[in-house]
């Protein structure tokens, strides 16, 4: 086999305590509750074993403060292990000088922060230079480099703005970038789109996989959110007080659950339940204004391959639904107004499930629009979502 | 104490100097243009007319005396100061002891600086320096001290996790994050000099404060009145070119 990338043996994280005292504790069975409630210590990694291979990537998931930051630092040593190794390509990373450590991070890792943690007083360039600054890389080869992981990411022309004139998903881009730009070979996540909005989290989960078709760099990457864990993960750990539960891939997590709160955790993703209009629905490719011409119907449908495409009136609430057919007689006979091509469609809410969305699109040939409370279009469902998220179900 | 001494009257000296080089008027106009450019139109034209009636009201000299007196303060002030708030953010230690001794630094009449300032270093401009440095260093140290502490940490993390030393997270993030609380205290030191003018021409600092005391002693409203107007010109001047927007 080859050599493991990330190789973690035993490490155990005590806040506030004397950790070998803990240690001991640990040992004889006693739990986290029962260390804190005796000593006044949190155990935050509980004995943590597990190996990642390279061009992997590992999704560890728990609920919130089952340690999966402090884990996640112990691999960079923001936090110091209190004991146990962590090797990386075969060395122990938890006997480096500080200098050495210095070096250590500049070289192999990149980092994404859940609130970003952007360098506000910096531009988008200017913070996807901040890592190569630090190596000393010279002016020129940092410009280049740092406008090549923008443009990965695609923020290209945004280069001189600054962080807080972008959207959410747009400064997690650039937290992207900037981890990207020193080329690391481990690139550490902690919860990186647990702050965005449905859409904007899953446009960034599909980025992050195309991306990494691309780069083949090892991934950790964090998550609270099994549905996360299941798209992006080659292989899952799931942490609890501390201890990792189980590690497995998508099929052991989902079937073989080895304690009741994996199985616990796995029956929330009964997905046809849980997954809703939110989860599913994308952004339109393309929409119409009622004013619009027939030709100009025409053009965009042909453009973006469309069969129908929606209409918008004023403040982003939709009209209707304009087929391509239609369009395409109504032309044919002579006809000049889009006006009278507007159907009505049926519209779903956020928050529906999947399931009633099926009895909602299975009769439709036209995706069915997402309006908010007040009517505005938030995204467009089309059957084979519906149907692909309904197949998971049955796992 | 003499070398010290020396060392802040070459200062002034050299500040002086290079303001009374150019003609008066010629320094009213580049500094009233560096106002326009740099802030405001109106600032601009602030600048022009109150240095041209400070001009006209014949305290031109007294005038830069004073403003050379401010700079060499501000800038000693700051020179220490910032430093200071930087390891004063750093240690805690310092941080507890320096606590105290700021707030008694502030709270303590500013005349009373004039008496050890007075022994050691005598009558004159020097004397000023020190008691104007002594009185406006609080702030900057405070702020800057307050502004590195409120960095995120998330920031400081980030820092880290890209390898970043000490002095580079010092001057990459720090700094920078902190540059808005350091530059209030770079205002405020700048206003606390300005306010100690007249105290320290108590004993014997040239400048405008100069006049203005005389005009005390021999009760003349209109001296005191031309000499204090170009106190405030100068204090508005400098407030508003050294605030933050
Ligand atoms: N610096 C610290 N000092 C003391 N206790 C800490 C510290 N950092 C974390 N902890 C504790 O360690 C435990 C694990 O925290 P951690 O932040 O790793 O959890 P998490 O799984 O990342 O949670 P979340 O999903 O909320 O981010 C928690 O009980 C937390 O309170
Ligand atoms: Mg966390």
């Amino acid at each position: 086999m080859d050599q493991a990338k990330i190789e973690v043996n035993n490490l155990y994280k005590i806040f506030n305590g004397k950790k070998k005292r803990e240690i001991s504790l640990l040992e004889n069975g006693l739990s986290k509750d029962d260390i804190l409630e005796k000593t006044g210590a949190t155990v935050a990694v509980n004995k943590a074993n597990f190996k990642v291979m390279p061009g992997e990537i590992f999704v560890i998931m728990g609920l919130s403060g089952s340690g999966k930051s402090t884990l996640l630092r112990c691999l960079n040593r923001l936090i110091e292990p209190s004991k146990g190794t962590v090797k990386i390509d075969g060395q122990d990373i938890t006997k480096l000088n500080s200098k050495e450590l210095r070096n250590y991070r500049r070289q192999k890792y990149g980092m994404v922060f859940q609130n970003f943690a952007l360098f506000p007083y910096r531009t988008v360039q200017a913070n996807a230079e901040f890592g190569l600054e630090i190596q000393g890389v010279s002016a020129n080869i940092r410009k280049a480099k740092a406008a090549s992981a923008l443009e990965t990411v695609g923020l290209s022309g945004y280069e001189q703005q600054k962080p807080n004139q972008l959207s959410g998903g747009m400064q997690q881009r650039v937290g992207l970038a900037r981890a990207l730009a020193v080329d690391p070979d481990i690139l550490l996540m902690d919860e990186p789109f647990s702050a965005l909005d449905p859409l904007i989290k899953k446009e960034m989960q599909d980025m992050l996989l195309d991306l990494y078709q691309q780069i083949n760099k090892t991934i950790i990457f964090i998550t609270h959110d099994l549905d996360e864990a299941l798209k992006l993960g080659d292989r899952i750990a799931i942490m609890k007080d501390g201890e990792i539960v189980q590690i497995g891939n998508h099929e052991e997590i989902l079937n073989q659950a080895e304690n009741d709160y994996v199985a616990e955790f796995v029956q929330d993703v009964n997905r046809s339940r849980v997954l809703t209009a939110a989860d599913i629905m994308s952004k339109p490719v393309a929409l119409l204004y009622p004013q619009a011409g027939l030709k100009t119907a025409l053009h965009k449908m042909r453009q973006n391959k469309l069969a129908s495409i929606f209409v918008l009136g004023k403040e982003h609430k939709v009209k209707g639904i304009v087929k391509i057919k239609n369009v395409v007689s109504a032309i044919n006979n002579g006809q000049q107004k889009l006006k009278d091509l507007i159907e009505k469609v049926p519209t779903a809410s956020p928050g529906e499930t999947v399931n009633s969305l099926f009895a909602k699109i299975a009769e439709l040939d036209t995706p069915i629009p997402v309006l908010n409370e007040k009517d505005q279009l938030k995204g467009v469902i089309v059957k084979t979502d519906v149907i692909a998220n309904l197949a998971t179900d049955q796992i | 104490m003499n070398q010290f001494a020396d060392f802040i009257s070459w200062l002034v000296g050299i500040v002086e100097t290079v303001l009374a080089y150019p003609e008066p008027l010629v320094l009213i106009v580049v500094l009233a243009l560096l106002a326009w450019q740099f802030k405001r139109a109106s600032l601009g034209l602030f600048v022009f007319l109150g240095l041209s009636l400070v001009l006209n009201l014949g305290m031109w000299d007294n005038l830069i005396i004073t403003l050379a007196s401010i700079i060499t303060s501000v800038f000693i002030a700051l020179a220490i100061g910032i430093p200071l708030g930087i390891l004063k953010a750093h240690n805690k230690v310092l941080d507890y002891i320096s606590r105290p001794i700021l707030d008694f630094m502030q709270t303590i009449p500013p005349f009373v600086y004039l008496i050890p300032a007075l022994m050691f270093f005598g009558l004159g401009n020097v004397s000023g320096v020190i008691a104007t440095v002594i009185f406006a260093i609080a702030p900057p140290i405070r702020l800057t001290a307050l502004g590195i502490k409120q960095v995120n940490d998330e920031l400081e993390e980030a820092g880290q996790a890209f390898g970043a030393n000490w002095w580079q997270v010092l001057i990459k993030i720090e700094l920078p994050a902190a540059m808005p609380s350091i530059l209030m205290g770079i205002n405020q030191c700048i206003m606390l000099s300005l306010s100690m003018v007249v105290i320290s021409a108590m004993i014997g600092a040239g400048g405008l404060g100069k006049p203005v005391l005389r005009s005390l002693n021999i009760v003349n409203i209109g001296l005191g009145f031309e000499a204090g107007l170009g106190v405030v010109i100068i204090a508005v001047i400098l407030d508003r070119m050294f605030d933050r927007a």
